[in-house]
């Protein structure tokens, strides 16, 4: 069954749950069937990418950005959307976001030039951004691109900082837990003093 | 610590096998091609959760059969530890101790410390240097554990440093601030490795040159080197140095994974200039300087197996060497050779448990006991 197919292609989803929801829809009524396929044809086509930080949106610039409630002179730099959920699910943070789409990894082909990179020094000179968090994964390729932007951002004139990331061990920033997340954020330090730390 | 006893099935040519072992020195005797190797092999896996020899688990089930098992009891701080390996063709291998599976093979791996000397160490002297970094690097994180994790961190790093000029080399650019980032990830992980094996090295080598001493000639200048370009200037200055000739070459020129550990004779590369015997002689003073460091550094004497190691040494390095094994230098010993009377005429006389076993095509016999 080619539905059985398509579910198996999901994160998670086992040849067994891909058939048992197969099942499932068989089950549902025609209406029902057809909104779920439309709402997965839309997913794609109204989805676009933020002007600005480069999250997901269905507008030109999206919620967070357009918001008059946030905290525009911190901008948060992450890897993906999950990040942002993740952060954003905290409760603990109210500035803005830079979604970089990845982290630098020459060995996947991925170089500075295919992240979102050249649009965050631009918003650092923007006159109304006074510190840039470094919030990405703590891998190896993550700590690189943290150096990489932290160089990078020096000749502006904005603070730079990082997630005090003692507290979370290892792992990427969506599978730490929101207390320590959210605490972490807050306590956030310099990043300078985040590279003397290591010997 | 000792191994009791060793229960083999369908481990390569021995169909079964039911030892009980004493707490001194243990020889295997045997022709050639009968399964001695074999058996150390045997308690090698105990110890590694892998074969010394072949690491295709599959291949070392006897022929024709379906699965193996080896099992042994070690005396261990007076306490038994019970240790089980299993491989079934199609099945993943199990290990336990004390009836308890192990998640990942690397926590057991050093709870049993054990040192083989074997003719196969002769790729020690043959092969490239990196059999020699692997030596010393599975010295050291027998002891420094933070010493591996920093080791796969630097390959890494190295790794992606060579993909990064690879491509620039293929796009005919050069971005400084690109091979930054990887030069400060290869200096954060690659300085404590140098440190760390520079520290060992220093340590080591004079242990080392004992040993050669005295099963060795000591009229033979032998000596091992730690080479490394980190000898003569900081890392950092390498690395800025062979930028232009690691963009030529399109990888990474310098660090410690070009670090080698040389051995000589009167200053001149071992693998030409030195004879069979000398080679034997320095290859089994290196392993038991790895034997008299693990003792030190764990304050367990390691089990030692020697495997062939009486072919090409004369009687009186082999009376020096069997010496040491009855001032109690070393723990619990195995042994193999091809000749009995050689084995039972060299431990006539030593104070020591002793049991000598006759391997068979069919069957493993004791037939001498002190
Ligand atoms: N998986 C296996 N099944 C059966 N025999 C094997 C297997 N692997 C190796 N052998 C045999 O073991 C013998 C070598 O045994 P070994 O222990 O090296 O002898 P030695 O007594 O000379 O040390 C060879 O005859 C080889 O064919
Ligand atoms: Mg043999
Ligand atoms: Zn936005």
């Amino acid at each position: 069954m080619e539905a059985v197919e398509q579910f198996n292609t999901l994160p998670g989803i086992g040849k067994k749950t891909a058939l048992r929801l197969a099942v499932h829809m068989l089950g549902r009524e025609k209406e029902e069937v057809e909104a779920f396929s439309r709402a997965f044809s839309k997913l794609k086509e109204n989805v676009t990418f933020c002007k600005e930080c480069g999250n997901i949106s269905d507008r030109e610039i999206c919620d967070i950005c357009s918001s008059s409630r946030r905290n525009r002179s911190v901008i948060c730099v992450v890897e993906d959307l999950r990040d942002v959920l993740a952060i954003e699910n905290t409760q603990q943070y109210d500035g803005l976001y830079h979604v970089l789409g990845g982290h630098i990894s020459p060995m996947d082909g991925i170089g500075p030039g295919d992240l979102n990179i050249d649009n965050l020094l631009t918003r650092a000179q923007n006159g109304e951004t006074e510190e840039i968090v470094l919030a990405l994964s703590t891998t190896m390729e993550g700590d690189s691109t943290n150096f990489y932007l932290y160089k990078k951002l020096q000749p502006f004139s904005v603070n730079v900082s990082t997630i005090a990331r003692g507290v979370a061990i290892g792992d990427e920033l969506e599978y730490t837990d929101e207390v320590t997340l959210g605490r972490s954020i807050v306590n956030r330090m310099p990043y300078e003093s985040s590279i003397s730390r290591k010997e | 610590m000792h191994l009791k006893n060793l229960h083999l099935v369908h481990f390569k040519n021995r169909d079964q096998a039911d030892l009980e072992f004493v707490d001194g020195i243990n020889c295997f005797v045997g022709n050639n091609g009968v399964g001695k190797t074999n058996l150390l092999d045997s308690i090698y896996y105990l110890a590694f959760c892998k074969s010394f020899f072949n690491p295709i688990d599959s291949q070392n089930i006897q022929y024709d059969e379906g699965f193996f098992v080896i099992e042994g009891t070690f005396d261990r701080n007076e306490k038994d530890e019970k240790i089980y390996c299993g491989f079934k063709k199609g099945d993943k291998k199990q290990f336990k101790r004390n009836k308890k599976n192990y998640d990942r093979f690397s926590d057991h791996i050093g709870f049993l410390p054990l040192v083989m000397v074997s003719p196969a160490d002769t790729e020690l002297v043959y092969d490239g240097s990196e059999v020699r970094r692997k030596f010393v690097d599975g010295v050291i994180s027998q002891f420094n554990s933070s010493y591996l994790d920093n080791l796969l961190k630097y390959n890494k790093a190295v790794s992606q440093r060579n993909a990064l000029l690879k491509k620039m080399g293929e796009e005919q650019r050069w971005d400084a601030s690109s091979v930054e980032v990887w030069n400060m990830q290869l200096l954060q992980y690659g300085q404590p490795i140098y440190e760390a094996r520079r520290e060992f090295l220093d340590e080591f080598i004079p242990i080392f040159q004992q040993y050669y001493n005295l099963i060795g000639n000591e009229s033979e200048e032998v000596s091992l080197v730690y080479k490394s370009r980190l000898h003569e200037a900081s890392f950092e200055d390498l690395l800025q140095q062979s930028e232009p000739k690691d963009a030529r070459a399109q990888y990474t020129t310098v660090g410690v994974h070009k670090d080698d550990l040389k051995f000589e004779i009167k200053g001149h590369p071992l693998k030409k200039f030195g004879s069979q015997g000398q080679q034997k002689s320095f290859l089994i003073a290196l392993k038991l300087a790895q034997f008299d460091f693990m003792k030190m550094k764990k304050g367990i004497k390691p089990l030692l197996l020697l495997d062939d190691i009486f072919d090409k040494l004369d009687k009186n390095r082999v009376k020096a060497l069997m010496s040491l094994v009855s001032e109690h230098h070393f723990g619990q010993v195995f042994v193999t050779d091809a000749n009995k009377t050689r084995i039972q005429e060299l431990f006539e006389d030593i104070d020591t448990a002793l049991r000598i076993f006759e391997v068979q095509p069919n069957e493993t016999k004791l037939i001498t006991e002190k």
